[in-house]
């Protein structure tokens, strides 16, 4: 790929050297290949664009009207062998750059979990990858590291060589979470969540930010990656952890609201549920969870059924201490439990509330949960 | 109780609403003030309303209403691209802590008015100027179809132009990217007016969109002249049939999507919202259905431009007339099935992003095939490197960059490193200026010696093509190397200096372009005033090749005295071939439509109601709504709509064209 990319670059990087094409250059392996996909890519195109170009120069000059000597065929109009050529040329670049396409777009998914660290460093065996919760707030990054308990907002440090898996969300407008050096960019968005997968094979600081505009404070919506040794990793969770700190639901609502260039916080504590249901609005206490509320119109709605699960639902969380799941505007818990049993409906919870099982919240596309 | 009375009769409108703090708007107003304060005066002294009235405002002339097209189109450039600039120079100073000279409230107004007018009030005026202008001449027809729905879709045009200028000086326009995406598009995320201008000022226009496409349809399906089979029509109209095919296609869904937008907005519906079931992706999926045919609709028209150009100059038939006609067939179909590449990056699967991302590279082949198709018509040619045709090399060697890239954004594990970031915006000014603005100049310099009679000056078309062009690449090629530096788009300020350096060759990009700008202004108004060196009276200065260089520059009301019968796709080539004398006498009277203030009375009231939409003043509104209905019922019962012209003024004015002719002899 390296040959490649330089023969691609010589005479580009003679005019740009002392810039840095992150793109091109990138310290991750899935940005890596990324890269390496826009050069390969664009060489395949020039194998037609570069003689394209040079035939119009060529044909402008040569049959221009001064020149007496060009033949001129004023009725030529059609060669059945040359459509046949600029058809197929065309034709069979789109060919290899398909299959290249499909080949690429699966393999670097950013759905999928890596297969590998770097083009020579097969994934080790029972590693596991580290889990970041990413939200997108207004105008900063929030980073909760669900394994260690911790998070921190426009700072994110990852352990070189070790596979990130990525769970992105935004709290109220769309956003897209993207560091050139790592990977490829992914939207993150109110209400839904999106996965991304990458590992940073060199230690070191990047950037990163918001790649979709957001509003007033988008500009300043950046943060700073940082690629750490395991040892420099261990110690930035243990600095972060002693930093003290505590992102509950109020903190977390008293951080959404919007503010700009923030500085980098630290919380040694997290609410283990915080992410699932900052992605289901529920948040504030008092809102249903979007999954609940799913729930109970997979079980019918608001009739008989559906009250019956909702009763259940309701229950289960009211009993599990997550009063939090109290719909508001549709009904109350006592609403709810009431329809259920003036319909004679059976009690029968055929739904298992989310919000009192993470693990419910298995790997989900784009849509709503 | 007073403010009970002034929010009933000014809605959400009050002083606050206008802009006075902000001096640059201030600024901007009073220039605009001066300007049409002097340009009123003008008018009336030299009494000249009447003449506007009766022969422009209210015309059904396609001719005319394609010239109005064409002049909203150039105003609302100079608009647009004081935007560019501004932004260009924010970007160019915004570094080392500063924040430049724009907020984010202003700033974030100006990238969102540049997109948004570009679009639909530069480009697709100028669009449809030419077609309105072209189509019926290059079929041997007298009018469009529908000639009032012609003159009512120009004024809902304007309409919509006139929302989007009100929004600079009368509160404020969207700051949210040309697309609006909710949910920042949203009442919670922009609760102020900008939104709901963005809404009404294409809602408004978009009505004269989607009805200049029936018309247009309807005028080449139903209006060719005699012996004009689909595959003898020439290029230009066949692209504006696959244009207007799917602008009737698609505009509809851009209406449709702005109604469920102006619902979550104005009636506390959740369709784009992010709770209560809604969801904003369902909105970006309809908007690009839409949007992605809008940049075909843009280009294919001026792809039909190169190929009369091309022709032309090179004095030779189109290479591969069969194979063209396909591939903008075929383009045209394919641009309905790959609006997703522009969400790649909002998680959809490898199998769909695959799906949309092979779609997207096919177009090149039919695209690629018309380049190839023009080079061949080139070759072995007799090339004139007169202006049209120089915008048309520069646009071959420029589009085909700009293309290359866009394939490559195509591939989808490249564009989740280049989405959104300054290479996208490099790319699509790469084939928006290069393809269809380098198309419009194009075609604007081949065709006004038809509309005006004269051609325009060669010295300061020159000045201005090359400040265009050299301007273009200086403007947008440091964004390909910023994008892959990883800079995204829509930054207000920046924080890594070695950027700077970029921004600002850019900028001096932009200001190469303005020079070109004035060039081009200069050169109209010089042609102007040297017109009778640059006079035609042939009414073929080119040696055209095309039914509209048949007849006289500017052609009459009726544009042909008789039906021409077509028997090659190069009609008039093929009529000067075979020795066509025109015909001189046996002339009849000329059935034509009549003009009507119609059109005018309701685009006017319909930008009302969208005013009183966007400032919450019901009264306003329903008294317009109410205005538009009767004005339209009334005007069904108007029973003057046509008349004829007499034979005595079309023989007058056909020996006026044969003592011309003669004396050119």
């Amino acid at each position: 790929m390296s040959r490649y990319r330089a023969i691609a670059l010589l005479p580009v990087m003679a005019a740009l050297s002392g810039c840095n094409l992150v793109v091109l250059n990138p310290a991750g392996d899935v940005a890596s290949q990324q890269g390496d996909l826009v050069v390969i890519s664009t060489l395949l195109m020039l194998l037609i664009i570069v003689p394209v170009m040079a035939l119009t120069v060529l044909f402008a000059w040569r049959y221009r009207q001064s020149n007496n000597t060009a033949r001129y065929e004023p009725d030529w109009d059609h060669s059945t062998q040359l459509e046949l050529v600029i058809w197929a040329a065309p034709l069979l670049i789109i060919i290899c750059l398909g299959a290249i396409t499909w080949v690429t777009t699966h393999k670097l998914d950013p759905y999928r979990p890596l297969d590998r660290i770097a083009a020579d460093k097969p994934l080790p065996a029972g590693v596991k990858p580290l889990d970041v919760q990413v939200v997108a707030l207004d105008w900063k990054w929030l980073f909760v590291y669900p394994e260690y308990g911790i998070a921190s907002v426009n700072e994110m440090a990852a352990p070189v060589d070790r596979p990130i898996r990525f769970s992105l969300t935004a709290s109220t407008v769309m956003n897209s979470f993207y560091v050139p050096a790592l990977a490829g960019m992914i939207y993150a968005m109110p209400g839904m969540e999106t996965k991304l997968h990458a590992v940073i094979n060199e230690p070191g600081t990047y950037k990163g930010f918001s790649s979709n505009y957001s509003g007033a404070g988008f500009s300043h919506m950046r943060f700073a990656f940082l690629g750490l040794s395991d040892q420099d990793f261990d110690g930035w969770v243990s600095k972060v952890k002693t930093a003290g700190g505590s992102l509950d639901r109020n903190a977390y609502i008293a951080l959404e609201k919007p503010s700009e260039a923030v500085p980098v916080q630290h919380f040694g504590t997290v609410d283990p549920k915080l992410f699932n249901a900052v992605v289901n609005l529920c948040v504030r206490p008092g809102t249903m969870c979007m999954s609940d509320m799913a729930a109970i119109d997979r079980a019918g709605g608001l009739n008989a059924g559906g009250m019956a699960a909702a009763n259940g639902i309701l229950r289960a969380n009211t009993l599990a201490g997550f009063p939090d799941t109290q719909p508001t505007g549709l009904c109350t818990v006592a609403e709810a439990v009431e329809a259920a049993a003036n319909s004679g409906a059976v009690q029968r919870p055929t739904v298992t509330p989310i919000s009192a099982s993470a693990s419910q919240a298995g790997p989900q596309r784009l849509a709503n949960p | 109780m007073l403010e009970t009375l002034t929010t009933f009769l000014f809605g959400r409108l009050s002083l606050e609403s206008f802009p006075y703090h902000e001096p640059i708007l201030v600024a901007t107003f009073f220039a605009v003030m001066l300007g049409g304060i002097a340009l009123v005066a003008a008018l009336s002294y030299f009494k000249l309303w009447g003449y506007l009235w009766k022969e422009w405002f209210t015309t059904v002339d396609h001719k005319r209403i394609g010239i109005m097209y064409m002049i909203l189109g150039l105003i609302m450039l100079l608009r647009g691209f004081a935007d560019a600039i501004m932004m260009r120079a924010q970007q160019a100073i915004a570094f080392n802590g500063s924040e430049g000279y724009l907020n984010a409230h202003h700033y974030d107004q100006v990238f969102t008015a540049h997109g948004v007018i570009m679009i639909f009030f530069v480009a697709m005026p100028l669009v449809t100027g030419l077609m309105n202008y072209v189509v019926p001449l290059q079929i041997g027809a007298r009018d469009v179809s529908f000639p009032f729905l012609n003159n009512f879709s120009f004024w809902m045009t304007v309409g919509g132009a006139v929302l989007i200028m009100a929004s600079l000086f009368v509160g404020e326009f969207a700051r949210t990217g040309w697309l609006a995406y909710p949910p920042l598009s949203g009442l919670e995320a922009s609760p102020d007016v900008g939104v709901d201008y963005y809404i009404w000022a294409l809602q408004v226009a978009g009505v004269g969109t989607t009805l200049s496409g029936i018309n247009l349809i309807c005028t080449i399906v139903k209006m060719r002249a005699p012996g004009m089979t689909m595959m003898k029509m020439p290029v230009f109209t066949w692209t504006s049939l696959c244009t207007n095919v799917l602008i009737v296609a698609s505009f509809p869904v851009l209406t449709a999507v702005l109604v469920l937008l102006s619902l979550d907005r104005y009636v506390g519906t959740h369709f784009f919202t992010s709770d209560m079931g809604g969801n904003p992706m369902m909105y970006v999926n309809l908007i690009w259905i839409w949007g992605h045919p809008e940049v075909y609709i843009l280009i294919l028209p001026c792809f039909g431009i190169f190929s009369e150009v091309t022709s032309t100059f090179c004095g030779k038939k189109l290479f591969g007339y069969t194979s063209m006609v396909y591939a903008t067939v075929v383009i045209t179909i394919l641009s309905y099935l790959v609006w997703l590449h522009h969400f790649f990056t909002m998680g959809s699967g490898a199998s769909v992003n695959s799906f949309f991302g092979i779609t997207t590279m096919i177009i090149s082949i039919p695209t690629g095939a018309k380049i190839f198709n023009w080079l061949f018509t080139m070759y072995r040619g007799r090339i004139r490197f007169e202006l049209p045709m120089m915008w048309t090399i520069a646009f071959m060697l420029t589009f085909v960059i700009g293309g290359m890239t866009g394939v490559l954004l195509a591939v989808p594990p490249a564009d989740f490193v280049l989405h959104n970031s300054l290479f996208l915006i490099a790319h699509f000014h790469n084939v928006i200026i290069g393809g269809v603005l380098f198309g419009l100049f194009a075609g604007i310099y081949y065709w006004w010696p038809k509309a005006f009679g004269f051609r325009l000056d060669p010295f300061w078309g020159k000045v201005s093509f090359w400040f265009w062009v050299i301007g273009f690449y200086v403007a947008f090629m440091p964004l390909y190397v910023l994008g892959l530096m990883g800079v995204t788009r829509r930054l207000r300020v920046f924080e890594d200096p070695s950027l700077q350096i970029w921004f600002q060759i850019a900028a001096v990009g932009a200001v190469l372009i303005a020079i070109g700008i004035g060039a081009f202004l200069v050169q109209i108004a010089v042609s102007v005033l040297k017109r009778n060196q640059y006079v035609d009276v042939t009414g073929d200065p080119w040696d055209g090749r095309t039914l509209e260089w048949a007849t006289s520059s500017p052609p009459p009301g009726y544009n042909f005295a008789f039906t021409p019968v077509i028997h090659d796709n190069d009609a008039w080539w093929d009529m000067k071939k075979r020795g066509y004398a025109r015909p001189l006498e046996g002339y009849r009277p000329i059935h034509m439509p009549a003009n009507t203030g119609t059109g005018v009375i309701l685009a006017g009231i319909s930008t009302a109601l969208g005013f009183a939409l966007v400032w919450h003043i019901w009264w306003l509104a329903a008294l317009s709504f109410i205005g538009l209905l009767v004005v339209a019922i009334s005007h069904t019962f108007n029973y003057n709509r046509d008349f004829h012209i007499p034979v005595e003024e079309v023989v007058a004015t056909e020996n006026e064209r044969t003592r011309l002719l003669a004396g050119q002899v």
